[in-house]
């Protein structure tokens, strides 16, 4: 299972090189919006599982971060948060699906980075996670940087650039290590909380919520650096700028209404706002909508079904939730992170 | 004269009387091989051990340590089995993403479909109606799930999940890979070159790759080939992949019991005046399809349990929902063993059973050396 899972992954690797190369990416005769209004949903790429970000409840309904943002899209083009359908896709084939026209929005953690950008006929939309990779590691090892990690032997999970990064870290800085990958996180998680492990690497926000897990998260330390720089950011088919407006202001919807106050429970005694720029979000003045082929409460009907950024964050990964996130980085630009949405005007 | 209560009594009696004897040779037979010589005692002990020690730690694990209240925190400071993960989970490792409050359709639908692979494991049922009520299941089975008309909700692929899904891929593969798989090997054995040649290619060709890479194929490559808007069904996609590599497996399977049969067989029939197809379908296949049961069993118990390669493509099929139920943030970390023994115990109850039907058959049809 092992053996044919890497070696599923040599192939999709070849797969996308060929794919690139050919760069059959259909420029859709039909634009993306008209294609999802005939179809009356949309259909969205997620991850299979990724505990806040993509998952199943109880009974069977998809929810996560990412999930969200799909439905913020929904609401925007159908008044519906649920005009959506999910489909599951692995790393492997995300790219090749949304090339395909198998889905119109993938919203998968996926890192924003030149070559794919610029290699693989996509566009990406706004980033909605600032991730980066980082280390953890026992607290009774006494570890204080990475750069005390000589000789450690470290677990990580078969990420497409998981590895490369750890290697790019520690060979300048000639530090040895032992890099033990695990195809399943379950197994991963266990031989770190068994003592397997000297350490483990994955994005940050997975470590936070690994330590959340563990039966005393005080015995487990993240160290210090962050080794890469993961912009979460969902992705697109190219030359579609309509549909990727529509995307990008969703998402710039959720982080404004955040920045003025505006939350699900309130969005409706926000519509009476003298704020102009809130009149402008809301469609309770002005044309705005239409610029985008939607209608002109678009941006209230994201707010009243999904709530703002804020909203979303903590009911999918905030420090209530068993993930314990906390903002970091995707804290709006105003307290010290890094989200900013362009003015609605 | 002895009436039947008298004829009752003494047999009962008679193993009573003729005790010691039955006793002294069960004795003997048991205890010869098991405890004979020092190594044989030695190696009957330590299995005993051994199968006492998982006795004890599974009831331990499943009853006396488990854990039946209160929720994810109560089974994280718990030892034993995690029962309101079940509680909570179970039907969503079953059905999957398929619509909560449509559950009953899929159920009503497997019911129907196991109810139709129970008659015909039956041989004395064995005859045209079989077809008949297949049609039938399938098409109920069809309209249950998917639903569309009759007033019943029309769920897409996309949903279609958890334990029918698998039931569906293997099913469906080996029902339509067999009649191709049979097609195909009586093609290898044909005469004729052209014939031969194009199913030797083929067979060898898809049992050259993994299933995995056929897979991703149907699911990555063809689609980048469609024009633009045309999309065929992922499920469909990995459904004929499936019935591909199955017949190649069945052919070559079939094709060692047609080799297994004398030619005085084929000339015989020959010789009665039966052409070609006659001859195969009367004399031949029956025999050879016979002595194939064992290696047609084998693949497909193999089948149904390569059906969880399909996770690969994101289709969700039963072992990839109860991982899925496991990552739930809510039970993440804490219902690992509790949904791989889940996801264990039903992939054995079922290749189990197929197992025990290949051995019945077999028996039946007296395959053995007597």
């Amino acid at each position: 299972m092992i053996q044919s899972k890497s070696m599923a992954r040599w192939l999709a690797m070849g797969l996308i090189a060929g794919v690139a190369a050919v760069s059959a990416a259909p420029a859709s005769a039909q634009a993306t919006l008209d294609t999802v209004k005939k179809r009356g949903k949309i259909l969205c790429g997620v991850s299979p599982v990724a505990p806040g970000f993509s998952y199943a409840d109880d009974k069977g309904i998809r929810r996560g971060f990412d999930v969200d943002i799909c439905r913020a899209v929904s609401a925007a083009i159908f008044a519906d948060p649920d005009k959506v359908e999910y489909v599951p896709l692995n790393t492997n084939v995300r790219f090749q699906a949304v090339q395909s026209g198998e889905v119109d929005i993938l919203s998968r953690q996926n890192t924003w980075s030149y070559t794919r950008d610029a290699s693989l006929g996509l566009d990406f939309g706004p980033v909605v996670f600032y991730d980066g990779q980082g280390l953890m590691a026992p607290a009774k090892l006494n570890v204080k940087s990475a750069g005390e990690l000589a000789n450690a032997a470290i677990c990580l999970l078969p990420g497409t650039t998981t590895l490369q990064n750890l290697e790019d870290f520690f060979r300048p800085k000639n530090i040895k290590y032992e890099s033990v990958v695990f195809e399943n996180s379950d197994e991963w998680r266990n031989a770190f909380f068994n003592g397997r492990c000297d350490a483990i690497t994955t994005d940050r926000s997975d470590l936070a919520s690994v330590r959340a897990i563990a039966n005393d998260p005080s015995q487990y330390v993240v160290l210090p650096e962050t080794i890469s720089k993961e912009p979460l950011a969902p992705t697109i088919r190219q030359n579609d700028p309509n549909w990727r407006d529509i995307l990008n202001w969703s998402i710039y919807a959720l982080i404004g209404a955040e920045e003025k106050g505006v939350t699900q429970a309130k969005v409706d005694e926000f519509l009476k706002s003298e704020d102009p720029e809130i009149q402008r979000m809301l469609g309770v003045n002005g044309d705005f909508g239409k610029m985008l082929g939607l209608d002109n409460k678009w941006a209230y009907n994201i707010i009243k079904s999904v709530g703002n950024y804020g909203e979303v964050f903590d009911r999918n990964l905030g420090p209530k939730t068993r993930l314990g996130l906390t903002r970091g980085p995707n804290e709006l630009w105003t307290k010290g992170g890094l989200l900013y949405s362009p003015p609605f005007r | 004269m002895t009436t039947a209560t008298e004829i009752a009594e003494a047999q009962l009696k008679m193993p009573l009387q003729r005790g010691p004897n039955v006793e002294r040779r069960l004795l003997q037979r048991t205890f010869k091989p098991l405890f004979g010589t020092p190594v044989n005692a030695a190696v009957t002990l330590v299995c005993l051990w051994v199968l006492w020690l998982g006795v004890k730690g599974a009831y331990g694990w499943l009853v006396t340590r488990a854990v039946t209240e209160g929720g994810a925190q109560a089974c994280k400071v718990g030892q034993g089995a995690c029962w309101p993960f079940y509680e909570a989970k179970l039907r969503f490792m079953i059905f999957g993403v398929y619509p909560y409050d449509e559950h009953w359709r899929v159920l009503l639908a497997m019911t129907l479909f196991l109810g139709a692979i129970g008659i015909t494991m039956v041989p004395r049922f064995w005859n045209r109606k079989l077809l008949v009520l297949w049609g039938i299941t399938i098409a109920a089975t069809a309209v249950l799930i998917g639903g569309g008309i009759f007033g019943l909700r029309y769920v897409p692929t996309t949903q279609w999940s958890g334990l029918p899904l698998s039931f569906l891929l293997s099913a469906v593969g080996l029902a339509l890979g067999f009649p191709l798989g049979v097609l195909l090997a009586l093609a290898r054995s044909s005469k004729l070159p052209a014939i031969r040649v194009i199913a030797i290619v083929f067979i060898e060709v898809i049992r050259g790759v993994p299933l995995i890479s056929i897979l991703f194929m149907a699911s990555v490559m063809l689609p980048l080939f469609m024009p633009s808007g045309v999309t065929v069904d992922k499920l469909l996609r990995a459904q004929i992949a499936i019935i591909i590599f199955a017949a190649a497996y069945i052919a070559e399977a079939v094709r060692g019991g047609l080799q297994a049969i004398p030619r005085g067989q084929h000339e015989a029939s020959s010789a009665m005046g039966l052409h070609y197809w006659q001859s195969m379908r009367l004399v031949v296949l029956p025999q050879a399809l016979k002595i194939a049961i064992p290696p047609l069993v084998n693949i497909s118990i193999g089948f149904f349990q390569d059906t969880t390669l399909v996770t690969i493509i994101g289709l969700l099929d039963f072992l990839s929902t109860v991982r899925t139920a496991m990552q739930d943030p809510a039970w993440v970390g804490i219902a690992v063993m509790e949904g791989y023994v889940f996801a264990a115990a039903v992939f054995l109850f079922f290749s189990y059973g197929m197992g025990a039907y290949s051995r019945f058959l077999e028996r039946r049809m007296r395959l053995g050396h007597d």
